[in-house]
């Protein structure tokens, strides 16, 4: 029997040598005349364990990892080829039966149940895995039936703002257009987040589902997907598996045989981090300059091209195919308060068990960075944690106790964003990185609005003054008022949200803009 | 002369998407990928194909950092500067890559070979610090891993 072998194509994998592995290990095959199977999956988002090497024997996956090509020789020396576990446990690099690893069983993966697990590009992997169920569900519902499952399962918005999806959905079912848009939101750009990446390279067919559900939804015939530009592995994954779809007669005139059309176009960002923000990457799928909009009119009344749109980030839409298919009480039942469901959770930077973890609102920050992370990589104390990207608070040790919550963070000043958290070690500055804040924030701006646009240059300036020891409680004073400016008078969360982390950073670490690093003279 | 060269290619490539004004960035990004950059020469080309003033397309090239005005080195190095590459000393090792090409992020080292950019983020948040060189990704940079990349670029 052919044995089978699987190697994430997932791009953190393949930045860590996993093209180099599948390549040695064919070529180890071939050398010993075997014939074997390499499936190129997603990735498992055990990422400390990239490149991770499965084999099945007896339909139990079985790892190794993180795998170097150099490990090809000897992996096969302890009889990689036969597939027998027995032989294998030997190995250095053996990790046992990869489902029963602690930090992927103790997840409720939902959204990513099949990412890591199938050829993202193989419809009848993705049929096998129960793709597909949740838009048969949804042709039978109709319009307000779809939204009404949507909304009942506490859906929000997962690219940060949390807004109810199903209210989104309803107000442009409602609203009268004969072309209306489904518009994804693949602008991944907060730094420690890349949940939609992996999804878009490792189960593009998900997205592509949710998509067309939400077009049933609200009458939408046409769909785009705004991917940035760092992305090439994600874009070329998802315009293959598009052509696969409309080949398949799941895109198109016809959706699966039905009366309704729908269908997908790819568009590439350029590398504006503002075109993350809905209104903003609205004008540049238009060909323009990624400026934010003024609301009102909410995208959902005028949108895309003036036209009803429904705009949703990747992990939204991506939930929306297990609603259907298992129910919205199912869904429902997990989380906590107001937030429901599970959030795909991506443990980034500093931190000895990096990667994603789906589970259920209500985990603390705590057991989450500690436990689930297992600290810090360098294997020094935790200093902070930001929660939400460049535009989320730095949270101490403090702040553990929080519960993964959109509220709970919004209690303690912070955000939960897209679920990034970004882990450093007793060796960051917080005062350098509250200037990296206003910074990015320069860099980036759109230049619409004043406080954003001039307020983060101001900020630079200032927090440098900080830093050289010049007046250093007046120009404190004058950050957190030109912070309550930004918050208060930006038009978008880009100047609106860099506050979080330039405040969060001067409250809980003082003492970090109490020293004087640049001009030690300036002290006295 | 270079500069038809590059007016009929960027006539054909607008062409290609239909002279459509909402596909200007795929079209800017298909000019920079035939020419390596987005000479100023094409702004009016494109602005009289796709219906736009010439200030909508400056507007548009100029706005997003994907875009080059001047052509780049033979091989591009863009190293992220974020903050999950930062927590685990990326800024370390832009400063070693600027050392040793004498030049600052986002210039072209004096014999040509390598431009080094600043990306913010690539997404490989868990695998940090992260570096793209043209196109491929490398994950847990190391001063070492970034010598064997300058050297296979031949700076």
């Amino acid at each position: 029997m052919t044995v089978r072998f699987f190697i994430p194509r997932d791009a953190a994998a393949i930045a860590v040598g996993a093209d180099q592995v599948a390549t040695a290990l064919a070529k180890a095959a071939q050398v010993a005349g075997r014939a074997i199977e390499i499936v190129r999956t997603g990735s498992r988002g055990m990422m400390w364990l990239e490149p991770l090497l499965e084999v099945e024997s007896q339909g139990v996956r079985h790892g190794f990892g993180p795998v170097d090509a150099d490990d090809v020789p000897g992996l096969v020396a302890a009889g990689l080829l036969d597939g027998d576990p027995a032989t294998m446990g030997l190995h250095a690099r053996t990790l046992g039966p990869v489902e029963q690893i602690g930090f992927f069983a103790r997840q409720t993966r939902l959204t990513f149940a099949r990412c890591g697990i199938i050829d993202p590009l193989s419809l009848d992997d993705y049929r096998a895995h129960g793709g597909y169920v949740g838009l048969e569900q949804a042709l039978g519902l109709g319009g307000a039936g779809i939204v009404d499952v949507v909304a009942k399962s506490g859906l929000r918005g997962r690219g940060g703002a949390g807004f109810p999806t199903g209210i989104k959905w309803k107000t442009v079912h409602d609203t009268p257009g004969e072309q209306k848009y489904i518009v994804c939101n693949a602008d991944e750009g907060d730094s420690a987040t890349f949940a939609d990446r992996m999804i878009m390279e490792g189960d593009p067919f998900l997205l592509i589902e949710g998509m067309t559900i939400a077009g049933l939804a609200v009458g939408a015939t046409k769909g785009y997907i705004y991917v940035r530009s760092e992305y090439p592995h994600a874009i070329a994954t998802l315009k293959e598996a598009i052509g696969i779809a409309r080949k398949a007669g799941l895109l198109g005139a016809s959706v699966a045989a039905s009366k309704q059309a729908f269908d997908l176009d790819v568009r590439t960002g350029a590398g504006a981090y503002v075109c993350g923000e809905e209104t903003a990457l609205l004008d540049s799928i238009e060909g323009k300059r990624g400026i934010v909009r003024a609301k009102p009119p909410l995208p959902a009344h005028k949108g895309l091209f003036g036209r009803p749109t429904v705009i949703n980030n990747v992990l939204s839409l991506a939930a929306v195919p297990f609603i259907l298919s298992e129910g919205a009480k199912v869904y429902a039942d997990l989380g906590m308060g107001r937030s429901r469901g599970t959030m795909p959770i991506q443990l980034a930077g500093n931190v000895k068990h990096g990667g994603l973890f789906e589970t259920a609102f209500g985990m603390t920050l705590g057991e989450l960075v500690d436990d689930v992370g297992g600290g810090t990589f360098s294997g020094r104390p935790v200093k902070a944690v930001q929660v939400g990207g460049p535009l989320g608070a730095y949270f101490p040790r403090a702040l553990f106790d929080t519960p993964f919550d959109y509220e709970a963070f919004t209690a303690k000043n912070g955000l939960i964003g897209h679920g990034g958290i970004t882990v450093f070690d007793d060796t960051a500055d917080m005062a350098k990185q509250a200037r990296f804040a206003f910074e990015f924030c320069a860099i980036e701006s759109c230049g619409k609005c004043t406080p954003c646009r001039i307020g983060s240059t101001r900020g630079v300036e200032t927090i440098d003054k900080i830093m050289a020891g010049d007046s250093a409680d007046d120009h404190l004073a004058l950050v957190t008022d030109l912070c309550n400016t930004m918050k208060f008078g930006s038009l978008c969360a880009l100047g609106g949200f860099t506050p979080y982390p330039v405040m969060s950073a001067l409250t809980h670490f003082p003492d970090d803009f109490r020293r004087v690093r640049r001009f030690p003279q300036a002290a006295e | 002369m270079p500069d038809t060269t590059a007016d009929e290619t960027a006539r054909a490539i607008a062409a290609e998407h239909g002279n459509r004004p909402d596909e200007l960035i795929e079209i800017l990004h298909d000019v920079q990928s035939a020419l390596g950059y987005v000479p100023e020469a094409v702004v009016p080309v494109l602005a009289q194909a796709l219906n736009l003033s010439r200030a909508e397309v400056h507007g548009v090239v100029t706005f997003y950092h994907d875009f080059r005005a001047k052509p780049a080195g033979r091989h591009v190095l863009k190293l992220c500067r974020a903050e999950a590459c930062q927590s685990m000393g990326g800024e370390a090792i832009v400063e070693l890559a600027e050392h040793r090409l004498g030049v600052s992020c986002g210039e072209t080292s004096a014999d040509g070979r390598v431009t080094l950019e600043p990306i913010y983020c690539l997404g490989l948040c868990a695998t940090a610090p992260s570096a793209m060189i043209d196109g491929r990704v490398v994950g847990r940079m190391t001063a070492e891993r970034l010598d064997a990349l300058l050297k296979e670029a031949g700076a």
